[in-house]
């Protein structure tokens, strides 16, 4: 099991199955998890190249994605925990103020 | 059909199965979960590809802390019951081009992998992977991301904490 | 010492600046004593320069870098010839006299620093017009004092007939304007330089005869010249511009601004001497102008008006000699016509400073602080004066009352009427035996107006100072102060011995300006003939206008004697409708015109693009901003669209190669 083309093709799906998340779904909890979704299968797709070619980088890019990642969701969960307080809401489609 | 790739096969189906039943799950908590499973044959696969410090830092920090933290917060907003009925005429038409794009988007990535990847050879050598040389590597080359992402996890603190204080 | 010949310029600006920010605290004499004395050193000035470069070449030419834009290449720069010496003389020479004068006839005015300030500004532009060495500075000088003269008709604008006399003349100024421009850019593009010895060495390499480019030059020059010097068809601005002060008519409308037109052609005459067919237009221009005016000035009552066609008349002469090529006599009729017409003009000023005595008593008497005086000379009774005290039917008799005014206005008077040996004689006898010499239709013009001159200045003795007063305001006439009397004596003196400027014989002046002008342009031998005829025909005028009038107007109201001729008569009382003309054909369709361009054109044409260009962008922008729906789903839908296609490219652009 050496060839990186299947773990490249997972990560294909599941990147997709993470894009459509964000874009079906309305509840912003909903929509980070599919953001983390979507960031787990840029990481597999890292590793995996990382693995062909014989070079830590990889790993090394996986190591901080995460750290970025711990912080995305830090922030973000703190801004939903908010804006629920005002809005009562965690419901995208009603955080439209900014409408034309 | 050699057990790696028999392993490999069936951790995938897991993976994609749960990462579908993560997006269509009705219950916030339920998905929630779903992801952790993910996250967990993903694990797997690290480990696999000779990456074992990753595939703990995974397990622990991923599908442990984060996922926590989400949970967390979907139990503290009470969240987990959620009702989703398209109600705007505009989003009718979302749906079906969202999973069309999507489609497309796959479409392609599969065709640059027949193309280019179906004839890669395997890895050209063998590596250690451990602790010990991911934090050579930390401390040597990458010292300055390194920096950089532990005062950006400072601001992140920060920053939660300023927006969730109660005025 | 080339420096210097910027002095004369110089004080009449300092007086100006002086006045203009410290005026408020002066007294009115300090006032006037500076502007007038500012006046008078450029005077001193001007004359040491002409002491200092006579006999010789006498010319100084200043320059300056002041333009240069590609191949424009404009200096600042002062060219003093024998002309622009003559030119300098009498504005400075006349222009001081009628500064002392003012001070004078302007007291008690509320505005009489203002009136100053203005003064001594027209001083200096003029003296820019005749002292320029470029055309470019030439019109500068030449719209400076088309400023001075819209600020000083319009002095006492709070009467809107003032006012409005000091925007016709303005708007009328500004069409000649408008052919001078014209005519300067044709030379520029013609001979690439627009300074004076330039140009002219450049037409005289030409060597042609009515060139056609030449001949439009000329014409535009003309067309400006026919504004500012008065000239058929835009001469009825100065009538109107007698409702400013009598010292401005008397400066500005009458001695120095109005000469402007003759100055110009005498200056570039070598443009005109080349191009013969304008010659003849000039000519004919100038002598129909003078029997036009002349005709006029038979019918007018107000007593500035019958002055105001006799300048556009004498102008008449001076532009007929112009085109005559005789540019010596023109110069000379410009300068005795000068002092005898700024003579008569101020004895005029005199005659309504008296006129108005008794009702500035009254005035004083009944509100006390309120305007000046001379709030509203105009023709029309405007209710501050019960008696018009301009018209001449309410005069009558002011020669006991005011004698030493009547003794100078008869020298002004004479010297108009060419009786000798006043200065008036001579000019206008070279300027009558020139037109006899070279074309005799200019001739039989320019002697009916001489005849008309004669009869129109004997009609106006008559009825101001001789007969019985044919009002109150006549009745107690007095003689003025010896601020406005000292300078009417001193012009008088001007106007009775000026012809020794050029006496036949003696040929001063033509020898002066042979430097400028030129050998050919020199004054014909006298004619003793033309000369007698003249002063005879003369004679007869005067003693037919004392004839006429001697019984007619016994009292206010009676009917003037030349009523007989019927609609003749009205027709010349009207000044030939000129101005009815103008002001029915010509303002309407320009009227309508501008009424069609603003209606339809601006508001329908213009104003409906731009305003169809900010619909349609509006109208475009609402329909857009739909696309703002405000959903996160929906940004992030068109976000993958876009992922998808510019992997899409990648991906075709990378399988293609």
């Amino acid at each position: 099991m050496n060839t990186v083309a299947p773990f490249v093709l997972l990560s294909a799906i599941l990147f997709t199955i993470g894009v459509i998340g964000v874009l079906l779904r309305r509840n912003a909890i909903m929509i980070f998890m599919s953001i983390e979704l979507m960031l787990n299968s840029a990481n597999l797709a890292f590793v995996a190249f990382s693995n062909q070619w014989g070079k830590l980088d990889g790993q090394l890019i996986v190591f901080f994605v995460m750290a970025v990642a711990a912080t995305e969701v830090a922030v973000g969960l703190a801004l939903i925990v908010t804006i629920f307080h005002t809005k009562k809401s965690t419901d995208v489609d009603d955080l439209s103020q900014m409408k034309g | 059909m050699t057990p790696e790739l028999l392993s490999f096969i069936i951790l995938a189906i897991i993976s994609i199965a749960a990462a579908i039943g993560m997006i269509t799950s009705r219950n916030a908590v339920y998905a929630a979960l779903f992801l952790i499973l993910n996250f967990g044959t993903v694990a797997v696969m690290y480990l696999m590809l000779n990456a074992p410090f990753l595939a703990i830092i995974q397990v622990s920090v991923y599908a442990g802390a984060i996922m926590v933290l989400f949970l967390f917060v979907i139990m503290l907003l009470g969240a987990e019951r959620l009702n989703e009925r398209e109600t705007r005429p505009v989003m009718r038409w979302h749906r079906p081009l969202a999973i069309v794009l999507g489609a497309f988007l796959l479409a392609l990535a599969l065709y640059v992998l027949l193309t280019r990847l179906g004839q890669s050879t395997a890895s050209v050598n063998v590596f250690g992977a451990g602790p010990l040389e991911i934090g050579l590597q930390l401390f040597g080359p990458y010292l300055l991301p390194f920096e950089v992402a532990s005062v950006l996890l400072l601001v992140a603190m920060i920053g939660a904490v300023v927006l969730t204080r109660e005025k | 010492m080339q420096l210097l010949v910027i002095l004369p310029i110089l004080f009449p600006l300092v007086g100006l600046l002086i006045n203009a920010f410290f005026g408020k605290h002066m007294s009115e004499g300090l006032i006037g004593g500076l502007a007038s004395s500012m006046v008078g050193l450029s005077f001193l000035v001007s004359a040491w320069l002409l002491f200092t470069s006579g006999g010789g070449p006498g010319i100084v030419d200043l320059s300056i870098p002041w333009i240069k834009v590609g191949t424009l290449d404009v200096p600042f720069g002062f060219l003093i010839d024998q002309l622009s010496l003559t030119m300098m003389l009498i504005v400075t020479g006349v222009g001081g006299l009628i500064h002392i004068y003012s001070i004078g006839y302007m007291h008690g005015d509320p505005r009489f620093q203002r009136f100053f300030v203005y003064m001594n500004l027209f001083i200096a532009s003029m003296l820019v017009l005749v002292m320029a060495d470029s055309f470019l500075l030439m019109f500068v000088g030449w719209e400076l004092v088309g400023l001075c003269s819209y600020l000083l008709i319009g002095f006492w604008f709070s009467n809107i007939h003032n006012a409005e006399a000091g925007r016709k003349a303005f708007v009328v100024n500004r069409i000649g304007d408008v052919g001078f421009i014209l005519g300067i850019l044709l030379i520029f593009v013609t001979f690439g330089t627009l300074t004076f010895p330039d140009v002219f060495a450049k037409v005289q390499a030409m060597n042609a005869v009515n060139a056609p480019v030449v001949v439009a030059i000329t014409l535009l020059l003309f067309v400006g010249a026919t504004g500012k010097s008065a000239q058929i068809p835009l001469f009825v601005w100065l009538p109107d511009a007698m409702a400013g002060p009598t010292p401005v008519s008397a400066l500005i409308h009458a001695a120095t601004m109005v000469t402007a037109g003759i100055y110009m052609m005498t200056r570039a005459h070598v443009l005109y001497v080349a191009a013969p067919d304008t010659q003849t237009v000039v000519a004919l221009v100038g002598a129909l102008t003078a029997f036009l005016a002349g005709s006029v000035a038979l019918t007018q009552f107000d007593i500035k008006k019958v002055l105001a066609y006799s300048t556009i008349s004498q102008l008449g002469f001076m532009v007929a000699a112009a085109g005559m090529g005789a540019y010596v006599s023109s110069v000379f009729h410009l300068a005795t016509h000068a002092f005898f017409k700024a003579l008569l003009f101020l004895a005029a000023g005199s005659v309504i400073h008296g006129m108005e005595h008794l009702s500035k008593g009254e005035e004083e008497s009944e509100r006390s602080g309120a305007p000046g005086p001379h709030k509203a000379p105009a023709p029309a009774h405007s209710g501050e004066h019960t008696v018009d005290p301009q018209d001449m039917r309410n005069m009558g008799g002011l020669r006991t009352r005011m004698p030493l005014t009547f003794v100078v206005y008869c020298i002004g008077g004479l010297a108009l009427a060419g009786m000798p040996p006043f200065a008036g004689f001579w000019s206008k006898d070279e300027i009558v035996s020139a037109a006899l010499a070279r074309n005799p239709l200019v001739f039989g013009l320019l002697a009916i107006s001489a005849i008309f001159t004669a009869f129109y200045i004997g009609r106006q003795l008559v009825m101001v100072f001789f007969g019985k007063p044919r009002s109150e305001e006549a009745a107690h006439a007095v003689e003025s102060g010896s601020a406005m009397t000292v300078p009417l004596v001193f012009l008088a003196v001007f106007a009775t011995i000026a012809g020794i400027l050029n006496l036949p014989g003696l040929d001063s002046l033509s020898h002066w300006l042979v430097p400028v002008v030129g050998q050919a342009a020199e004054a014909l031998p006298f004619n003793i003939g033309v000369a007698t005829l003249f002063t005879v025909l003369a004679l007869v005028m005067l003693y037919g206008a004392w004839a006429l009038y001697r019984s007619a107007y016994v009292k206010a109201g009676d009917a003037d004697p030349l009523t007989r001729l019927g609609g003749l008569y009205t027709f010349l009382l009207r000044a030939w409708f000129v101005d009815w003309f103008f002001q029915n054909v010509i303002v309407k369709l320009f009227y309508a015109g501008s009424t069609f361009l603003a209606r339809v054109l601006d508001i329908g044409g213009i104003d409906g693009t731009v305003n169809g260009v900010g619909i349609m962008v509006r109208d475009v922008s609402a329909s857009l901003r739909k696309v703002q729906t405000g959903l996160v789903r929906s940004y992030g839908l068109m976000m993958l669209l876009g992922v998808v296609l510019v992997v899409a490219y990648f991906v075709l652009s990378a399988s293609m190669r």
